[in-house]
């Protein structure tokens, strides 16, 4: 029921935005969003709301640390 | 979205799990932590990841799921509520198969109650606009995830001055029953994989009473395997290392401050309240009912029901399952009786449920 889900904004208006997942669009509301997003950005949609802005920089750096961390040639 | 499949990585998650088994390797004492989010719930039996890990370290599931933690009074209040006329029930879809004390809201469709599912709800405020002439009631069930949502559906009816929309409310709030669970002694809880999304509202403070008071470390974690096997990973090394603070594995998502403008919403129409828990009784301060300034969007007020006398269904352990101390397996209805076709209780309902999971991954 609560699962929030992220999802890529492909347009923003004036207090909403729309946002797309697998080639679904659906309309965010902006009311509970305390950052700025802009195109492109992803956010986490919960029941019709943006509810986080989802950082993907910060996503990329957890994955990178881990690979390094994780060779698969050292997992023997 | 392509780096959302990397955190299914494979080779990642096996690292984890091998460095998780150098943790903790040697030591007699097995550690137990409890997830406390549905969707959690539904990763682990999803990419079995129980299995990955080695003895000593035990995964249980606890009250993670609002539609289940929802106890048959609600059910019941609600059902009564589709009875009334010239009332249309709108709710997310999960809560129209949980069984009541004799009747659930599906069965009452099926008498002919109007019941429509929205999947927000300002779809449930655009259905009151749409109805004049009806009075459109949401059913207000979730965590902190939800509740801001729902509050911002008021302040929308609000805004439109719309008379005819409202919310029978049942929120709920994580931290207090993980009180109750951690001063458990039967359950001896040695950390917390903490809610991914309520958190992202809450922020990571909300546990701190955790760690401190009760020592129990805590982390927040995302929903994909390698961010559930790090949560462990970090979990397990506090408990080795005799630690116990809050940490954040999903900072992707997660701010140290979290959601200050959806606190703010939930401040503005909500306030705590004493709430009952299914299996786990009435929490003081565990609940959300709406503030008096927005009474006349408060179902419970404006519109009174006759509400049946609650039953439990006989033989249901859902109580149990919901604070840790018994697993589906468990359950004599399990698989037979009960089942996510015809539910016997709230665990196999919902698609969070820790008996549907473990029905759906054979578990
Ligand atoms: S709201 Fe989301 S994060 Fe919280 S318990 Fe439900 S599924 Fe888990
Ligand atoms: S199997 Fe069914 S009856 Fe048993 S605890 Fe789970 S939901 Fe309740």
């Amino acid at each position: 029921m609560c699962l929030g889900v992220p999802m890529r904004v492909v347009s923003v208006g004036e207090d909403g935005v729309v946002a797309e997942i697998d080639g679904v669009r659906k309309d965010a509301s902006l009311m509970l969003l305390d950052e700025e997003v802009k195109e492109g950005d992803f956010i986490i949609v919960h029941a019709g709301f943006a509810i986080s802005k989802l950082d993907e920089e910060d996503a990329r750096e957890t994955l990178r640390l881990m690979r390094e961390v994780f060779r698969p040639e050292d997992m023997a | 979205m392509k780096y959302q499949d990397e955190f299914r990585d494979r080779d990642i998650v096996q690292g984890l799990a091998s460095r998780i088994r150098e943790l903790v390797a040697g030591r007699r004492e097995p550690m137990t932590f409890m997830e406390v989010c549905g969707t959690h719930t539904m990763s682990i039996y999803q990419y079995g990841l129980r299995t990955l890990l080695p003895p000593q370290v035990r995964l249980i599931s606890g009250p993670g799921c609002p539609v289940c933690v929802t106890p048959n009074e609600y059910l019941d209040r609600a059902v009564a509520l589709c009875r009334v006329p010239e009332v249309i029930v709108a709710t997310f879809g999960d809560m129209v198969r949980v069984p009541g004390s004799t009747s659930s809201l599906l069965e009452e469709r099926a008498k002919g109650a109007d019941i429509r599912i929205v999947y927000s709800p300002l779809d449930a405020v655009a259905l009151a606009a749409a109805n004049p002439g009806k009075r459109v009631v949401f059913l207000g069930v979730g965590f902190e995830t939800t509740a801001p949502a729902i509050g911002g559906s008021i302040l929308a009816a609000k805004k439109q001055s719309l008379g005819n929309y409202f919310v029978l409310a049942a929120h709920k709030t994580m931290p207090q029953p993980m009180r109750v669970l951690s001063a458990d002694p039967e359950l001896k809880i040695d950390g917390y994989i903490c809610p991914a999304h309520v958190s992202a509202i809450t922020g990571p403070d909300a546990y701190r009473f955790l760690a401190e008071e009760f020592r129990i470390p805590c982390v927040i974690t995302g929903f994909e395997p390698v961010d559930l096997m790090q949560g462990v990973e970090m979990l397990a090394r506090q408990v080795v290392a005799g630690e116990s603070r809050v940490e954040t594995q999903y900072s992707r998502v997660v701010r140290p401050e979290g959601n200050r403008k959806a606190q703010a919403v939930i401040r503005e129409v909500f306030t705590p309240c004493d709430a009952p828990w299914r299996g786990i009784g009435v929490i003081p301060g565990s609940g959300l009912r709406i503030v008096d300034a927005y009474a006349a969007f408060d179902a419970g007020k404006i519109i009174p029901v006759e509400v049946e006398e609650t039953k439990e269904h006989a033989g249901c352990l859902c109580g149990e399952i919901l604070k840790g101390k018994a697993a589906p397996a468990d359950c004599p209805l399990f698989a037979g009786a009960c089942t996510p076709e015809s539910p016997v209780g709230a665990c196999m309902v919902s698609s969070e449920g820790t008996c549907a999971a473990a029905y759906k991954y054979g578990q």
